[in-house]
């Protein structure tokens, strides 16, 4: 086991790579009450086109299987592994993203059982005709319930307006259409392929001891055989550098506009160096232009352009990036314009050096706040770890960047023909 | 697990709450004015925070007041409305990352002190009376947050069903008040507001994080010393509405999904005895995911992604929400009242009993792990007062037993169904 000490946060992780491939992280947190336990794999609903395991062909499965999987990975021929969680006084819950299906537990006693348990969901599927139609009524509604919110059409609009092919503009659920076609047969494939050990991570955090915990786990592996790791192959359509589509936009029943700029990420500048940078840059900038405390948020306002918040977000992966910005508007038409104008705008704002020792500071706040949450620690960890970075190497990296890095990210950042605008206007205009 | 100790020391005009804990990277203070939830006053104090955070006099403009916060290694501040039970709350928050983890030397919560004294004793504004276009420009935000309740189906249909169900009562007011309010405000008599939440509104300080409870109280005393003449205590509801007879609302929107919203009458808030049989209660019927309402709407019927069902600690209400097809809303509303009636008959074993159990407490565990859920906790002996150790909570929990469920369903009444479904779906 290799200790890692965290000093500027004052705490320890430990790591080990299992034979089988598995990745474990544990980072005690003795003082917290619960234990919070993750095991993710590095399948998500971009992984559509792929060699399944053992084949050579490449096949392309229906939109919205990983979430599909995810929720079937629940139950088992002897009931859903919820009511077990429940029975060791755990809470239990998955998620799925463009890059990852996540498993999760949180627990205050039984805590290795609840392990074990976790452990053992994950690595034994169960599906058959009959759970798997079964599933298609649930997950229909949550697909209905998606197509009711305006801000998640918008954030799926606007990450269409961007790509052309990319499976990222998929509705991480698929539709209620797609969905029809999975089988458990395709689960079995996608499972079979995806869920290898050395293609997962788990990290724990909370209440407990390193030593146990490590050997629990190491224990529970050694009980299971796993074929020998293959290599992953997945496809991805070719992508142009250009947004797709300059313009677009959707009517809803909603009292007032929204708008979304989007900035697509040019992938040759996402190169295993430079990401931890671009990561942060990006961030910094967004938050200094567009927070409160923003030139650019203040303009905004006082122009009568946004109601109520800016909000800002960027995704960034291995073969693919962005950001989005925007809010509640009036007049989206103007407000999008002005904020491609200010993000055009941006590279050539010459940022006074005491303005980003400011912004350190602030990012250097938040990335210690965020760690007040074991959930939040867990999930930027892994965020991290799926672009091969440690997330606790992010306060070195922030304190010895200079301003010509990070004059250097934001030159790169924008240009016109890959920013793109995505507005969902009332009905009745 | 760390204990928690919260000191409370009444000091001249307000409660000074500290507590003590090493969990954290960050400190929090956090200020609550309380007053009687009434619809009067609704609109103006839900603007007040709106409008607050637009500067004060030494940080004339919200850019300023949150370049200073950002200094303070992005100190985190919030202000906002909230109802509990029938009281209208007030709150700032703000948030700031322990000294110990930083490069620095500086004292961060003296100048948030300063700062949160800035905040409520020096505004932007003179002669007793906000800034003029500022307030007009809040009022529009706030006109705009009303307006668009509406696109969030979930929250809209729960309020509706408030609506309904409450009416006559001040459990009723919108706490973001209500748009024919509006425009009788002005700067002044927002001010005049803002002088009364001052002056008459209970206080409550707290003080959480990694920090010397003798220092804090020195200069929390040292910056908080205004004169306050403080009327309002906590509204305790106690007597319940009788329910003679249930009401049924159907409307109709533009929606893909309808929303079943379902209220009942617990007839017991935090204060009462059985408290903690209404929490065991409804994790059992709706709370977690072995529940009742989950396993039988979502699991053996699929009619819905979600079936749940949350309390009102305050108020004594239990709201049931599933998102289902429109044209399922009969079977659905069927399917939820037979739980109900499963509860009555004792229809569940021991130990499920006892897996709800383990699992409330579990999830109030859980609570003790955020800096601000501790808090809420604490607060919500201010309002039922009534005060209770994380300790007896879990004994509480641990003594409920089947009988009591049992009794607890029997004395729910129910109140309202409120369904909000697709236009053309309304028979």
């Amino acid at each position: 086991m290799k200790t890692i000490n965290l000093e500027q946060i004052q705490e320890t992780l430990y790591y080990k790579q299992l034979d089988n491939g598995l990745d474990v992280y544990l980072l005690p947190r003795a003082e917290m009450e619960k234990t919070y336990g993750i095991f993710a794999t590095k399948y998500g609903s971009i992984d559509q086109t792929f060699t399944p395991i053992g084949k050579d062909d490449f096949v392309t499965v229906p939109d919205g299987i990983a979430h599909f999987l995810e929720h079937k990975m629940f139950e088992k021929e002897d009931g859903d592994v919820f009511q077990q969680f429940t029975k060791q006084g755990a809470s239990a819950n998955a998620y799925t993203s463009f890059t990852r299906t996540a498993y999760l537990f949180s627990s205050t006693t039984n805590v290795m059982e609840n392990m074990t348990t976790l452990l053992d969901f994950v690595q034994e599927p169960y599906f058959t005709e009959e759970t798997v139609e079964k599933e298609k009524g649930i997950i229909g509604q949550e697909i209905k319930m998606y197509d009711d919110q305006p801000d998640w059409r918008l954030f799926f609009g606007a990450i269409g307006s961007m790509y052309k092919n990319h499976p990222v503009k998929i509705d991480i659920a698929g539709t209620v259409e797609s969905i029809q076609e999975i089988t458990k047969d395709d689960l079995y494939t996608c499972y079979e392929t995806f869920y290898h050990p050395s293609n997962m991570i788990l990290f724990v955090t909370g209440a407990f001891d390193p030593k146990e915990m490590l050997d629990h786990i190491v224990q529970n592996q050694l009980k299971k055989t796993f074929r020998k790791a293959d290599e992953i192959n997945r496809s991805f359509p070719e992508e142009p550098m250009e947004v797709a589509k300059k313009e677009d936009q959707l009517r809803m029943p909603v009292s007032i506009s929204k708008c979304l700029v989007g900035i697509k990420g040019d992938p040759t500048q996402l190169n295993q160096e430079a990401l931890p940078k671009v990561k942060l840059v990006t961030q910094m900038v967004l938050d200094y232009f567009f927070s409160k405390s923003g030139e650019y948020f203040e303009e905004l306002y006082n122009d009568g352009l946004i109601e109520g918040d800016l909000s800002y977000e960027m995704h960034i992966e291995q073969n693919f990036a962005f950001s989005l910005v925007g809010g509640d508007t009036k007049d989206p038409e103007k407000l999008s314009n002005r904020l491609k104008q200010m993000l055009l705008n941006i590279k050539n704002e010459s940022i006074a050096e005491e303005s980003f020792d400011a912004m350190k500071r602030k990012r250097l706040g938040e990335l210690i706040r965020s760690l007040n949450s074991l959930e939040s620690t867990a999930n930027q960890f892994i965020d991290y770890y799926q672009l091969n970075l440690n997330l606790f190497d992010v306060y070195e990296t922030l304190q010895n960047m200079t301003k010509q890095e990070f004059d250097e990210v934001v030159s790169n950042w924008i240009s016109e023909e890959r920013i793109s605008t995505f507005s969902i206007v009332p009905n009745h205009e | 697990m760390s204990e928690l100790n919260e000191q409370i020391i009444e000091q001249n005009g307000y409660y000074l709450h500290i507590i003590p804990t090493k969990k954290f990277k960050t400190n929090v203070l956090l200020i609550r004015f309380l007053a009687p939830l009434e619809k009067e006053t609704a609109t103006k104090r839900a603007l007040l925070p709106f409008v607050l955070q637009k500067g004060t006099k030494n940080f004339p403009s919200e850019r300023q007041l949150r370049t200073k916060l950002d200094e303070l290694y992005g100190a985190k501040l919030n202000m906002d409305c909230s109802k509990k039970g029938e009281n209208h709350l007030i709150t700032i928050q703000i948030s700031f990352v322990n000294e110990k983890f930083l490069p620095t030397d500086e004292q961060i919560m003296a100048d948030v002190l300063s700062l949160v004294k800035e905040l409520l004793l020096e505004p932007n504004g003179e002669n007793g009376s906000f800034k003029k276009e500022i307030v007009e420009r809040e009022k529009d935000t706030l006109r705009q947050k009303i307006q668009s309740i509406k696109d969030q189906k979930m929250s809209y249909a729960n309020m509706r069903l408030i609506d309904e169900m409450c009416k006559g009562e001040p459990f009723e007011t919108h706490v973001h008040g209500y748009l024919e309010d509006l425009d009788e405000i002005n700067e002044k008599n927002l001010y005049e507001t803002f002088q009364a939440m001052l002056n008459d509104d209970r206080m409550d300080i707290y003080v959480l994080g990694d920090i010397d409870a003798n220092q804090v109280e020195t200069s929390i005393q040292k910056h908080v010393n205004f004169r306050r003449n403080r009327k309002h205590e906590a509204t305790n509801v106690k007597a319940n509405k009788e329910v003679k007879d249930y009401n049924e609302v159907i409307e109709a929107e533009k929606v893909q999904q309808g929303k079943l919203h379902i209220g009942f009458r617990t007839n017991t808030t935090f204060s009462d005895d059985d408290y903690y049989v209404l929490q065991v209660f409804n994790g059992l019927f709706g709370g977690f995911p072995h529940s009742k309402l989950f396993m039988n709407v979502r699991e053996k019927h699929q009619l819905a992604y979600y079936a749940s069902s949350r309390i009102e600690s305050h108020k004594g209400l239990l709201l049931v929400f599933s998102g289902i097809a429109p044209s399922v809303f009969q079977k659905a509303k069927e399917i939820i009242m037979e739980q109900w009636n499963e509860m009555k008959q004792g229809n569940f074993t021991d130990e499920q009993v006892e897996e709800t159990k383990r699992l409330t407490i579990h999830q109030l565990k859980e609570t003790f792990d955020h800096p601000v859920g501790i808090i809420e906790l604490m607060y919500h002996q201010v309002i039922g007062n009534k005060s209770i150790t994380p300790n007896e909570m879990f004994e509480a929990i641990e003594q409920v037993k089947k009988e009591d469920l049992i009794q607890l369903a029997e004395k729910m009444e129910l109140d309202t169904i409120y369904f909000l479904t697709s236009e053309g779906e309304e028979q």
